[in-house]
């Protein structure tokens, strides 16, 4: 299976590699996957006061398609305020990266993570967590 | 050395020129049916496969009598097993087999399955060998075979295939081996071994594809099967199909070949293979998969725990190897094969197959175990799960979100 060009690009130059402070209460980290099922996603983000993403690092175990993906959620979510973050969809992972019908779970493992680092940072701050309401087909 | 460099000689090997050599003339100017009887284009080609026919049945020790012609070593265990089973099945319906077996026995073994037949499917011990304990356990007066394979394609173990065909045998049933890894790269003796049939393939040791054979033993016991493809009763009558010539020239060239290079081809290539082994050992959590004594010589599975397979394939991209991680597959599940060794399911998807072959040359290897280490070292500050180890953190202790 070939992968495409922006699939390559991201694995081959992952964007925001690294780790945040975990305790920090401007930090949320979500961690997602398992490692029976091949991929495991970290994703942290930094939030400023006014619920603004000012920095985004991950890591992820996983295929090239899972590491392509969280890299290109960290590029995404920065600059970005927590609820516009919230609103990043898996299909524009797939779209972006063209990734094909077997890899589209790791498009939905991205999603997962950022969500699940959203609601870390808003538990953190006395705010309600987000339940979604989506349905992965 | 030519990049990408290819290491993965048990999916398939190159086919070695003087195999090509032999087959051309087969072609185009001895075009005829090894069938034609009455005129010398069929002579010329009956001429050439009873030659090939000699070749095949020297390599495994056998006579050229017992060597059927097929397309391939899934045809071979296809015709093995279903043939048996409709041969033999008024003496008794009970197949054992293992689990770590190719596809090829396991899926002939369900269809079996299907039309009525008991099959047996043997765990192995964690080092990917057969318990003879327990397969002396397995054998009822029902049981008409024991299909179990000679070395494995996954780890590269090899069975302790005289004590299985001795407890085969002692219990009256036959002794079937898919011997498609072991064939040319180990000695392999039918009469020695005690094997009734055998399943090789010529593209697994530098010939052409899409051809293979079949061994049926012919004395103590004459063994019979049953045809799976219906025709003019070529082959004895149990494979029917005008022969495919050139295949059948280069599978009997490939296994001159192996007979006159094996001995010191297993010398050399297990040399670089444990070199390559013990360079790697050296990453931190890497673990070498199956027996390591009983095996062939030219394979190395290891897993790089906390690195996904498909992921670490992808950063060596310039050499050809392949992981027991399924990551493109839907199911999401790791090699069977590993998966039987007890290996947990992160340590499956973390497997790498190296397969040595002719043309490997230590350069290749060297080269290979450069990329491997980089790339394991790359992928490894990529893995929040490596951090994890790193930080003493015990993975088990976490509660994964499974998807």
């Amino acid at each position: 299976m070939a992968y495409s060009e922006k699939v390559i690009d991201h694995y081959t130059n992952p964007r925001n590699v690294g780790t945040l402070d975990k305790a920090s209460h401007k930090v949320g980290t979500g961690l997602v996957g398992a490692p029976e099922c091949g991929d495991v996603m970290r994703l942290q983000i930094q939030v400023d006061d006014n619920n603004v993403i000012t920095d985004a690092k991950f890591k992820t175990f996983g295929c090239g398609s899972a590491i392509a993906s969280s890299s290109l959620a960290t590029e995404w979510l920065k600059g970005k305020s927590i609820d516009d973050a919230m609103k990043i969809d898996n299909m524009d992972i797939v779209e972006e990266l063209a990734l094909p019908p077997v890899k589209i779970h790791c498009s939905v493992l991205a999603e997962d993570a950022i969500k699940a680092a959203i609601n870390d940072y808003r538990v953190k701050n006395g705010l309600e967590a987000i339940v979604s309401e989506k349905v992965h087909h | 050395m030519n990049i990408p460099v290819y290491l993965d000689n048990n999916a398939t090997t190159p086919m070695d020129p003087s195999v090509l050599e032999a087959m051309l003339p087969y072609f185009v100017e001895k075009f005829g049916n090894a069938a034609s009887r009455n005129h010398p284009f069929g002579w010329v080609a009956e001429e050439a496969v009873d030659y090939a026919r000699e070749q095949v049945a020297k390599l495994i020790g056998a006579s050229e009598k017992e060597i059927i012609f097929t397309s391939g070593a899934t045809e071979s265990d296809n015709l093995a097993i279903k043939g048996v089973f409709e041969m033999y099945h008024e003496k008794g319906n009970h197949i054992i087999t293992t689990v770590t077996e190719h596809k090829a026995v396991l899926d002939a073994c369900k269809h079996v399955e299907k039309l009525g037949g008991k099959v047996t499917y043997l765990p192995v011990k964690e080092d990917g060998l057969v318990d003879l304990a327990e397969l002396e356990a397995a054998m009822t007066p029902e049981t008409i075979l024991v299909s179990i394979m000679y070395g494995n394609n996954e780890i590269g173990v090899v069975q302790p295939v005289k004590e299985i065909s001795a407890i085969a045998h002692k219990h009256g049933a036959l002794f079937m081996t898919d011997a498609v890894q072991a064939v040319g790269k180990i000695p392999v003796d039918v009469n020695a071994d005690g094997i009734d049939l055998l399943a090789l393939s010529a593209h697994k040791i530098y010939g052409p594809k899409g051809v293979g054979a079949l061994y049926v033993r012919r004395k103590g016991p004459r063994v019979k099967v049953t045809a799976q493809m219906d025709g003019g009763g070529h082959e004895r009558g149990m494979r029917s199909g005008t022969l495919n010539v050139p295949g059948i020239v280069g599978l009997g060239k490939a296994c001159e070949l192996c007979m006159q290079e094996m001995e010191s081809e297993a010398i050399r290539l297990s040399a670089l293979r444990d070199k390559l082994q013990a360079e790697l050992t050296v990453l931190e959590e890497s673990y070498v998969n199956g027996n390591q004594e009983h095996r062939l010589p030219h394979v190395a599975n290891i897993s790089f725990k906390y690195v996904e397979g498909e992921g670490l394939m992808m950063a060596m991209k310039d050499l050809a190897v392949s992981s027991g991680s399924a990551c493109t597959s839907a199911s999401l599940e790791p090699s069977y094969v590993l998966k039987s060794l007890g290996l947990s399911d992160d340590l499956a998807h973390s497997s790498i197959r190296f397969g040595l072959g002719r043309f490997t040359t230590e350069e290749e290897v060297d080269y290979a175990i450069e990329v491997t280490k980089k790339s394991v070292t790359h992928l490894r500050e990529l893995s929040p799960l490596w951090e994890m180890f790193k930080e003493g953190i015990d993975l088990d202790s976490i509660e994964w979100a499974e998807h």
